[in-house]
């Protein structure tokens, strides 16, 4: 059910006041798969993101969803189809876990409905995936940055989108809790079929979790495909400026880029 | 999308804690509001000459009280009543500006919309010497058009915040200075009507002076309460509020409106009653805690601030004070504290 939506940027020019970031860049999500965005700083991947989630209008091309222009359709209802998790969601002050997890269902809320039994549910399935359940009547300012992020993923899940589009999902987590949360985003895709849209900034990881990868290089689109396609060392040198060598990672036999610096390289990768 | 078979059966810990804490933040609330009713009946009791409980509802019920008929119809209640909607009208659009902004200090009495308000009844009494009515409108129309050039001057990518706050402090500096050289320029100005310019006061309460916010109010306060739901959501932002369904700048919009129309009508009334937009919020969410609407319980923290401040003013002390300075004396050390807790969190809060 969930491969039917499509999510396609066609030839978007995006841009802040009179700065444009992304230029006449063409994007088709591929439905059901994950795809992931690299690129250096600055180059465009959060506000390629926040159009794709109709946050920002882009100044010419369109975003379409499901056939239709994004910006034309009913915030609310596009809300029920997507979701967003931005890179510094705030929380209020002192507000508890499942308040706020609960919040997420506001899109399948009318303006004055009561609290529904798929409410109920699809809150405490959030809970259980994001392995949330024992935080929900704790203070999430109390929590810690892992603990965090999981509530706010449990918050975009009970949304239940069948499109979820995360900017840097991973960002200030130790290793160990950036393999969970991309572990339990893969498993949503496997079980659900959903959709999924994130921009990471490790390169590696980005390659093991993408079903297709996309860089990103100064607001254009440098390539998009398989990351056995896309993630080689000319386009590592590309997007980064950065010499690499890039190996079979020996535990997921995905790409994996090895950077060379001007330091620690034993020959023959030593650079000139 | 249909329920996945995961689910425990009910009544989940989840569900308990979320109907606990709801529960608890209404009897918080009904705990307010009980102390708002008995405070709105000592100030209809106690004054010169005390009345029972019973004279009083005689004279609510409008039979004829010899003597309570006078002082407590045509004298206490409407000043009662201006106390308790002008606080209400305060606290609801104080917090409402203050959850939007998502700045304590974002409250209209600090950014200048009071101000705006009071300099425009000051000048349309004293200079342009105009009746009531038009005083309120006045207001309202000087109210807006200030929240609306702090918002211009604010304005860069959308981006609203410290920097709105701060040119807010600076136009209700200088709306502040207007009212003041207003009242040392007429002439032999009744020093009370001078003081509810300054700081606000109940002083002036007539029906003709109440209706007209209490009709506003019972406009404006649903208008604000059906908002309440997305405002919640923007707390978190303005990218998860869309996110989540909410039309940002439409909600934005309404909210500003109603609240700087509140406010404006409430000045008018009563003046800028100092700090009371501001207090209300932040008292009202230690009292009743994070996680629901802040706004009945911001409404009726303001109501108790001013019928409380109001009858220390006029009896606890061997001169009568207005309203404001009482408040005022409340308020000045929480900004003050507010302000270091800034400085040090580097400008967010």
């Amino acid at each position: 059910m969930t491969d039917s939506h499509t999510l396609v940027a066609e030839h978007v020019r995006l841009g802040y006041g009179d700065r444009t970031v992304v230029d006449g860049l063409d994007l088709a999500v591929p439905p059901g798969r994950i795809t992931t965005i690299v690129g250096a700083n600055a180059c465009g991947k959060s506000t390629l993101l926040r159009a794709l989630s109709r946050l920002l209008a882009p100044s010419s091309g369109q975003v379409v969803l499901d056939g239709k222009a994004v910006h034309t359709q009913p915030t609310k209802a596009v809300a029920r189809t997507m979701g967003l998790l931005p890179q510094s969601p705030i929380a209020p002050e002192g507000i508890a876990v499942a308040d706020l997890v609960a919040r997420g269902r506001s899109p399948h809320q009318r303006m004055l409905a009561r609290w529904a039994v798929a409410d109920e549910r699809a809150v405490e399935e959030a809970l259980e995936l994001t392995g949330t359940t024992d935080l929900v009547d704790r203070a999430v300012d109390e929590l810690s940055g892992g603990q965090r992020q999981r509530v706010w993923i449990a918050m975009a899940l009970a949304q239940q989108t069948d499109i979820l589009l995360l900017d840097e999902p991973t960002t200030y987590l130790d290793i160990c809790h950036q393999i969970e949360v991309l572990d339990l985003l893969t498993d949503l895709n496997r079980s659900r079929g959903t959709t999924i849209v994130m921009v990471l900034h490790d390169l590696n990881l980005a390659a093991r979790y993408a079903d297709h990868l996309v860089a990103m290089c100064g607001g254009r689109l440098l390539a998009s495909g398989t990351p056995e396609e896309v993630l080689t060392a000319d386009a590592v040198e590309q997007v980064f400026g950065l010499r690499s060598q890039v190996v079979s990672d020996p535990v997921s036999g995905k790409p994996m880029v090895l950077p060379i610096g001007r330091h620690h390289a034993v020959s023959p990768a030593t650079p000139a | 999308m249909s329920a996945s078979p995961t689910t425990r059966p009910a009544p989940s810990a989840l569900r308990l804690g979320r109907r606990r804490r709801a529960a608890s933040r209404r009897r918080a609330a009904a705990v307010l509001g009980l102390l708002v009713l008995a405070l709105f009946a000592v100030s209809l009791m106690v004054g010169q000459t005390f009345y029972g409980p019973g004279e009083v509802w005689r004279v609510i019920l409008g039979q004829e009280v010899p003597g309570a008929s006078f002082t407590v119809g045509t004298l206490r209640l409407p000043r009662a009543v201006l106390g308790l909607v002008a606080g209400a009208a305060l606290g609801m659009a104080g917090v409402t500006f203050q959850t939007m902004l998502r700045n304590p200090l974002a409250s209209p009495d600090i950014i200048g919309i009071s101000a705006g308000a009071s300099a425009a009844a000051v000048v349309g009494i004293v200079v342009l010497r105009v009746d009531e009515a038009l005083v309120s409108g006045l207001a309202i129309v000087a109210a807006l058009a200030t929240a609306l050039v702090i918002y211009l001057l604010a304005y860069r990518d959308g981006v609203l915040g410290t920097r709105l706050i701060l040119i807010g402090i600076g136009i209700a500096a200088m709306l502040d200075s207007v009212v003041a050289y207003v009242i040392v320029r007429a002439a032999a100005w009744d020093l009370q009507v001078a003081m509810r310019w300054l700081t606000g006061s109940l002083n002036g309460a007539t029906w003709g002076v109440v209706l007209p916010l209490v009709l506003a109010a019972v406009v404006l306060m649903p208008a604000l309460l059906g908002q309440a739901r997305q405002l919640e959501l923007l707390q978190h932002g303005d990218d998860t509020a869309s996110a989540l369904g909410v039309r940002v700048e439409r909600t934005r919009l309404t909210v500003i409106v109603a609240a700087v129309a509140l406010i404006a009508f409430a000045t008018a009334a009563a003046g800028p009653i100092a700090f009371v937009a501001f207090l209300a919020g932040p008292i009202a969410a230690r009292i009743v805690g994070a996680g629901g609407s802040l706004m009945v319980p911001a409404a009726l923290t303001g109501s108790l601030l001013v019928l409380a401040a109001d009858l220390a003013g006029q009896h606890l002390f061997g001169t009568r004070y207005p309203v404001g300075v009482i408040t005022g004396v409340l308020g000045a050390p929480y900004l003050v504290y507010l302000l270091i807790r800034t400085n040090r969190a580097g400008g967010s809060l």
